[in-house]
């Protein structure tokens, strides 16, 4: 019997699980994927919002702005990586200054500090890449750049640390109420618990309309990004948005906080909540869009395409609390931007409502503190090479266009919650994530990762289930 | 009469050849634009062969595999018999270029070597 | 931090390093550091298992790993310094050398002289911008030829290969006669990047078709790949509506181009070439920054490794010159003349030549960029046209060259300029 069983381990689960953790409760995050951070949470735009966008007196606005507080101060206590680098709202046209005005006043309402306007000259001496074609920006100093991965990876480590289950490959089919407790069915068996979050995503509308006669509607929209070489580092340094107005909404450039620069999204609402395939139009779109704020953008840099789907409920609000006529069922659905922005205040609610419900008392052992996975680039080279005399895998690089270690592959591996894919070593260490895009690391990961788990490299997957990457010896079926 | 349609090999030209064939003999050759093409034409529709590389597993060695050829051409006609004659042939470390993995491959009268050293 | 001297370091232990090394000891020098990042010297040759290398180096037909084993084993006679599993970090302008490796951990190397010898990559999926899902079974031709080659593992059994590319066209017949079925080969242009007697002897061998002005549109399947769509393109290559084929299939191969390795060039500041993507080079093969030399495929992507074994060579010659004489040639950069190339040729490496220190004759290579048949390759000095040599057929696919002499050179008034191109019949 649990106390509370988590729905996802998302970003909103990981970070409700990690928040709960403080208390002294049973916890179990269930999982339908083999990782963390493999929906929603894995294919962004990886920002930390200002929050001037959602609208004033939201729960949206008012967890964008604490979240986007709270980053900080988290990425260090949780070791992962953070940049407040700033956002740029670029208008292009002198009659849509007002509309730019009007997000700045929507900005202060939210509670967005050292938000102002500023003229060309100060937004070329910014960005000397703007378009030449922008009047002004909404400039907000507190937005920022976030590894999604390493958030998300983060929360559910620490969580780990403290206590909370994590069950993966398990996909939650049904519930059942009983008196004080619920069932939660799942494709590896029954499960009691006292109390259920649901931050299943894009699947959150299907576990709550099972639960609830007060339906959600959640639509996954699709956005398509492009991710650019490492080489065009310092092509812009803020993150660049197009006012949105009757010239359309535009898409955002952004550096990484690993130095990539980043296109995107599209937004185009699809039925399966699993489609997350790009489209020709889609990239195509992104490139014709992508020109418009900045210029020169060295788009044949790209290394990679990608999409992700956001959780779109029909009231474009976040739902954080217990469901009607659903006793002990805590909703955290309709996360979808600015929602990694938000995680570290969403898990603070969950946990907030769940605690009180529950009547929990503080987990006295509760240890607040992470550390990630060393990079060793971020040494000097005489401690890299007293690193390396302890402990020879730091080097060996496996992965050349990241240079990535086997050192940092192996504590990828065998850390809590640790990858068991080749997609769980890339979103840990990077490992994969380059200009090659795994061409010459895979063989050498599946090697390490076979090593190190005991099993045979052909049962080595991209991401679990079926994605097998060897599929036999060969001339096994001549 | 036969008739056969080949693409020249020689060089990027890739000129398409035209064998007549009478008797199992090769009566003419056209569509070349050097002497290459009439030679490799000739060879092609009378005697097609090939080098056939593969790989089989090594025991005790540095690496997993070494890369092995056939010595000679073999007959086109016999490649997967060669293939088929590879499969689970094993070898131990150390293996030098030259040496022998199999003789007389699928009875071809030729014998598979290898092509690099494992130690 | 260890730091040791050299006085030619070479970065990459494939065909090109090891021929620069050969031919660096040759000519005078006894200091010279192979540094390797695989397990084995030999590069990618040693996973190029199938045969027909060295027909120009040695006058027989060899399988790439044969043809890297005789220049181990020249660099063995000459006892030649080298390390493998050894990443280079970076290059400093005064050519000190950090690299690392499990036994040496972080170590410097202050070098007189850098051959820069690391290779190229594969374009991937995403560099192509292939739409569709992102499952398992989508790889580079050449980690495919890796896995199969090296590691004994069958990637896929039911395959889709874009790009016609020699290491695409091989791999066809590798993936065949190991087990599986390759179903076609598509290709964006209207023409094979590959050597025809490739296309015939890997795909017409084995019945597999070629579908040029073709690409990719579309990847089905969420774990493992399950399909392939390609269409026909039209003449801008964007898919023509219509046209889509399905192709059930469990693997896609990818042998759409190479990509000189040239980041630790770029942040040693060595100018690159916007065409070849490698160092814009004189005709001693030296960059911009003074002792820097770059040859193989990290210098302009090759078809034939015997032109990578004798560039190397040049490489390892003039590094050892530059050792020996403790700088540049005497001679001054002034007279470097620029070599243009237009019209159908794409570039030329080198990029300049010097009259007064060239060679009696030097080989001036580069590529077309389009089929080109009974088409003239021209050389012009100035305004003079001193060559014009009919070529049959030219294709992207096959490196070119023209021979320019030093006599023709130097006795030619005023030259500021070599211009290469090609001219219709």
């Amino acid at each position: 019997m649990y106390d509370v069983i988590i729905i996802g381990a998302g970003v909103s689960g990981a970070a409700s699980a990690r928040e709960l953790s403080k208390y002294k409760l049973k916890i179990c995050v269930v999982e339908k994927e083999e990782d963390v951070c493999c929906g929603t949470s894995k294919a962004n735009s990886a920002i930390a919002h200002a929050g001037f966008d959602a609208e004033s007196g939201s729960l949206m606005a008012k967890l964008n702005v604490e979240g986007n507080q709270m980053m900080e101060q988290l990425s260090k206590e949780l070791d992962f990586p953070f940049k407040q680098n700033g956002s740029l709202v670029v208008c292009l046209h002198e009659e849509e200054m007002p509309n730019l005005q009007k997000l700045y006043e929507r900005g202060i309402e939210n509670g967005v500090k050292d938000l102002r306007i500023i003229n060309r000259k100060e937004l070329v001496e910014l960005e000397p890449n703007i378009s030449d074609e922008a009047v002004a920006a909404l400039y907000a100093p507190t937005g920022g750049i976030v590894c999604p991965f390493g958030m998300n990876i983060a929360f559910a480590e620490n969580a780990a640390r403290n206590g909370v289950e994590f069950k993966f490959d398990t996909e939650v089919t049904g519930f059942e109420k009983k008196e004080d407790t619920w069932i939660v069915k799942t494709s590896q068996g029954n499960f009691e618990t006292k109390y259920v979050v649901n931050a299943a995503g894009v699947y959150a509308d299907h576990f709550h309309n099972m639960v609830s006669e007060k339906k959600l509607h959640i639509t996954p929209r699709r956005g398509d990004y492009c991710l650019l070489d490492r080489s065009t580092e310092g092509f812009v340094t803020h993150t660049i948005f197009q006012l949105p107005g009757k010239y359309g909404k535009g898409v955002l450039v952004t550096p990484t906080v690993h130095g990539n620069t980043l296109v995107g999204p599209t937004a185009i609402d699809v039925e399966d909540k699993e489609g997350t395939n790009t489209t020709q139009a889609g990239i195509d779109e992104l490139i014709s869009k992508a020109g418009s704020t900045v210029k020169g953008l060295p788009i044949r840099q790209v290394i990679t395409s990608f999409a992700g789907l956001r959780a779109h409920e029909d009231g474009h609000e976040f739902y954080i609390g217990e469901v009607e006529g659903a006793k002990g069922f805590i909703d955290c659905a309709g996360i979808e931007s600015p929602g990694l922005t938000s995680a570290p205040a969403i898990g603070k609610m969950v946990a907030e409502i769940v605690s009180r419900l529950a009547g929990a008392k503080e987990n006295p052992d509760f240890v607040g503190t992470r550390k990630g996975i060393l990079d060793p680039k971020t040494l000097s080279n005489e401690e890299r090479a007293a690193l390396i005399k302890e402990n020879p895998a730091y080097g060996n690089i496996i992965c050349r266009c990241e240079m990535i270690t086997e050192g940092e592959i192996i504590d990828a591996i065998n850390r809590p919650l640790g990858a068991k894919s080749l997609d769980g070593v890339k979103r840990r260490t990077r490992a994969g994530m380059g200009r090659c895009q795994a061409g010459f690391c895979s063989p050498r990961t599946i090697e390490i990762l076979a090593r190190e788990r005991g099993v045979d490299p052909a049962e080595i997957t991209k991401s679990g289930g079926n994605s097998k990457i060897i599929v036999g010896i060969n001339k096994d079926r001549i | 009469m036969e008739t056969r349609e080949l693409i020249c090999i020689g060089c990027p030209m890739g000129c398409p050849l035209k064998v007549e064939i009478e008797n199992g003999e090769v009566a003419s050759v056209t569509g070349n634009t050097c002497k290459r093409g009439d030679d490799y034409a000739r060879k092609e529709v009378t005697n097609p062969t090939r080098i056939v590389t593969s790989s089989v597993i090594v025991e005790g060695g540095s690496l997993a595999a070494v890369s092995v050829k056939t010595k000679q051409d073999i007959p086109k006609g016999k490649i997967f018999d060669i293939m088929k004659a590879l499969k689970g042939v094993k070898v131990q470390a150390p293996v030098h270029i030259g040496d022998v993995i199999v003789s007389n491959v699928a009875d071809t009268g030729v014998d598979i070597i290898a092509t690099k050293n494992v130690l | 931090m260890l730091r040791q001297v050299y006085d030619i370091v070479i970065v990459g232990g494939g065909p090109a390093g090891l021929a620069a090394a050969v031919s660096a000891k040759r000519n005078g020098i006894e200091s010279i550091l192979v540094l390797e990042r695989d397990k084995e010297l030999g590069g990618i040759l040693n996973q190029c298992i199938h045969n027909g290398f060295g027909l120009h180096t040695f006058k027989e037909e060899l399988t790439g790993p044969e043809y890297a084993g005789r220049f181990i084993e020249q660099l063995e006679e000459e006892k030649i310094a080298y390390k493998l599993n050894t990443m280079v970090m970076d290059i400093s302008g005064d050519k000190v050398v950090t690299a690392m490796n499990r036994e040496d951990g972080m170590f410097e190397i202050q070098a007189k002289a850098v051959i820069l010898a690391m290779g190229c990559r594969e374009r991937s999926r995403g560099a192509l911008n292939i739409p569709g899902y992102r499952p398992a079974g989508i790889y580079s031709a050449g980690t495919a030829q890796r896995l199969v080659n090296m590691e004994g593992y069958m990637p896929g059994r039911e395959v889709v290969i874009l790009g016609s590319g020699d290491i695409g066209l091989i791999m066809a017949r590798r993936m065949t006669l190991e087990g599986a079925k390759v179903k076609v080969v598509a290709e964006l242009l209207p023409y094979s990047g590959g050597l025809k007697r490739n296309i015939v002897q890997c795909l017409d061998d084995f019945g597999i078709p070629l579908k040029l002005s073709h690409t990719v549109v579309d990847i089905d399947g969420k774990e493992r790949v399950e399909g392939i769509t390609i269409a026909q393109v039209d003449e801008n290559r964007r898919p023509i509506p219509g046209t889509e084929e399905h192709y059930t299939c469990d693997t896609l191969l990818l042998s759409c181009g190479l990509i000189p390795e040239n980041e630790i060039s770029s942040s040693l500041g060595v100018e690159m070439s916007p065409v070849t993507s490698g160092p814009l080079v004189n005709e001693c093969l030296e960059t911009n920054i003074e002792g820097v030399f770059a040859c193989g495929n990290v210098l302009h992507v090759h078809d034939l490794v015997d032109f990578v074994s004798e560039e190397a060579g040049a490489a390892g010659k003039h590094a050892a010159e530059y050792v020996k004489n403790g700088a540049r040639h005497p001679s001054s950069d002034a007279k470097d003349i620029p070599i243009t190339a237009t019209q159908g040729a794409r570039y030329t490496v080198p990029k300049t030549i010097n009259p007064d220190r060239m060679d009696e004759k030097h080989i001036v290579r580069f590529r077309v960029g389009d089929v080109y048949k009974n088409c003239y390759v021209s050389v012009y000095l100035n305004d003079k046209r001193v060559i014009h040599r009919k070529r049959p057929v030219m294709a992207p696919g096959e490196m070119e060259e023209v021979v320019l002499k030093k006599e023709e050179l130097s006795a030619f008034p005023d030259l500021s300029q070599i211009t290469v191109k090609i001219e219709e019949a």
